[in-house]
């Protein structure tokens, strides 16, 4: 099976609008699914200029995007995948 | 409630909005356009009953975004003509915060409440344990009294189903002052005489109907006249963007600001006359000082606590110590504070040497508007480089451990630490004070919010994370003199 890859967003924008919860992430995934899934923290994923602050922060998981990202979101994203195979 | 909520990415988008429309060629016209832009014709109404309601609460909250006071104010008034008054405006607002009453959801009275889950019992463990004789059964189920119920909450924890619940107002709850309350009509009002600037209400409001007034548009217009504009960044702005402090300052430069000054070089010197101030008053028999340094407490102490007065410290605060150096070398600069909380607002309403306060998350909009990666910034160095202790202000017991490095083991602290202003504490003090003494310890530092000023109202990161970055990123910061 191939490793999926969370990317948090870390910009600018991401950040103020919420994605400083989302650091979360970097503990609680590795811990909860080993080395099935890997998160990092990444610069401007560049959706900010394409789809305004409201939908902020963003993450993507593989090649899904999760708009309005909260842990939450980002975990049931994870689980979706996972059991799609 | 979590800081990361819907209703505070609201208030932020908002502020990235208004800031937009500032540095748009059009600041009256596309300020008034912001509601039409947030919810266009057609679209979903994610809140509200439609989406006039909608448009009508964001438009208010753009009104408190420009800085004016909600209570009162002229509802035929257009958003545009808000905006020219705000960009002509010469001096910011008395009060720092106000109520939207059109946000406000009038909840219902706080009260104990018996729910569906009742189940009638034989037992009636609820009725024989009321002392005030508050609870009936009607139709085989239990019902309280309101006028004779007293709060108590003993029949809630003696109810086996957990079929009685407490209902809460979130902002009469939070506040630790009873400083806010409903008026006639069930909507949220603050006493001004009686509020402490904490924020609390401002944090628990889950429909987010109070809002801080924000200078943002003073302090740009201040910047587009021309005038220099110095901010003076607080300690625990370390961390509350995704950039170290050097990166912030290229940040600011940037945004038009003419320097950028770190709070933590005020810090090194609170730190130092805290401790002489302490060794002396300790020599001089006082069992206990508290720190002076949180505006929040200090605004309790003034309006709430005259019993503590005597033990609080007289040394002036990091801000102001910070700003005093700033008008010596820029006599006629504007001077912003960038502030985690609202409190200091206050503070700087009454300091002669403060112009501006510009909170976190007001700082963040600024970046987003400006469209500046704040990570892929170069750095600029700060004339004066703070202490490690200066720069630990921000967390919980820096400030203590500062006045301990500061006086050199010339005495011994014993620090005790109020962490967060709560009904709880405010009991806790008033004791210390009654009897002249502190059971666990001699340097009382007090802390309004809970976490120390990385948990202030308007930070951005978590507690945890910020706690962490700022502790590696003052590691390597120098030991204070
Ligand atoms: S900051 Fe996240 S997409 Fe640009």
């Amino acid at each position: 099976m191939n490793k999926i890859t969370v990317k948090i967003c870390m910009g600018t924008t991401c950040f103020v609008m919420g994605a400083s919860s989302l650091q979360e992430l970097v503990d609680m995934v590795p811990s909860r699914y080993g080395d099935k899934v890997e998160v990092q923290g990444v610069p401007c994923l560049e959706f900010c200029n394409a789809r305004t602050e409201a939908r902020a922060p963003y993450v993507t998981v593989d090649d899904r995007v999760v708009m309005n990202a909260t842990v939450e979101k980002v975990i049931e994203e994870i689980e979706r995948k996972l059991s799609n195979g | 409630m979590d800081k990361n909520n819907q209703a505070t990415h609201l208030k932020k988008e908002i502020l990235i909005k208004t800031i937009k429309a500032f540095l748009s060629d059009d600041f009256p016209e596309n300020t008034r356009l912001i509601p039409f832009d947030m919810r266009p014709k057609g679209s979903e109404v994610p809140y509200r009953c439609c989406i006039y309601k909608e448009r009508e609460i964001l438009r208010n909250r753009i009104i408190a975004t420009l800085g004016f006071q909600m209570e009162g104010a002229d509802e035929r008034t257009l958003l545009s003509d808000y905006a020219k008054k705000a960009e002509q405006r010469e001096k910011p607002d008395e009060h720092t915060l106000t109520v939207l009453e059109s946000a406000c959801k009038g909840c219902v009275p706080n009260r104990i409440f018996v729910t569906d889950l009742c189940q009638g019992c034989v037992a009636r463990p609820c009725l024989e344990n009321c002392k005030f004789g508050a609870i009936s059964i009607v139709n085989g189920k239990s019902q309280i009294d309101s006028s004779k119920c007293k709060n108590c909450t003993k029949c809630m924890q003696v109810c086996p189903y957990h079929a009685i619940v407490k209902i809460v107002v979130p902002c009469e709850n939070a506040c630790p002052v009873d400083a806010i309350s409903k008026d006639e009509q069930g909507h949220a009002r603050i006493d001004f005489d009686k509020c402490i600037t904490c924020g609390k209400c401002v944090a628990s409001c889950p429909f987010g109907a109070i809002h801080e007034k924000s200078q943002i548009i003073d302090i740009l217009s201040k910047i587009k006249q021309g005038r220099k504009v110095v901010a003076m960044v607080a300690p625990s702005v370390t961390g509350q963007l995704p950039c170290n402090i050097y990166q912030l300052k290229t940040g600011f430069l940037k945004c038009g600001f003419y320097d950028v000054v770190e709070v933590a070089e005020g810090a090194d010197i609170t730190a130092k006359n805290e401790a002489e101030e302490f060794i002396e008053r300790m020599n001089h028999g006082s069992k206990f000082m508290t720190t002076s340094c949180c505006a929040g407490y200090n605004n309790l102490v003034d309006k709430h606590l005259e019993e503590i007065k005597p033990y609080r410290s007289d040394t002036k605060t990091p801000l102001y110590y910070t700003a005093e150096i700033v008008r010596k070398k820029y006599p006629d600069a504007v001077s912003v504070f960038v502030s985690p909380c609202v409190a200091k607002k206050s503070e700087a309403l009454n300091s002669p040497d403060i112009d501006y306060v510009m909170n976190f998350e007001e700082m963040g909009a600024l970046f987003v508007a400006n469209k500046i990666e704040v990570s892929e910034l170069e750095e600029t160095e700060f004339e004066v480089e703070a202490s490690r202790e200066g720069r630990n202000y921000g967390i919980l017991g820096g400030v203590s451990k500062s006045v301990e490095a500061a006086s050199q083991n010339k005495i011994e602290i014993k620090p005790h630490i109020i962490n967060g202003i709560s009904k709880e504490t405010i009991k806790e003090l008033k004791n210390y004070a009654k009897k002249g003494e502190c059971e666990n310890g001699n340097l009382i530092e007090v802390m309004c919010c809970e976490g120390g000023c990385v948990g202030g109202n308007d930070c951005i990161n978590t507690i945890r994370t910020a706690t962490k970055t700022i502790n590696e990123f003052t590691k390597n910061s120098k030991p204070i003199a």
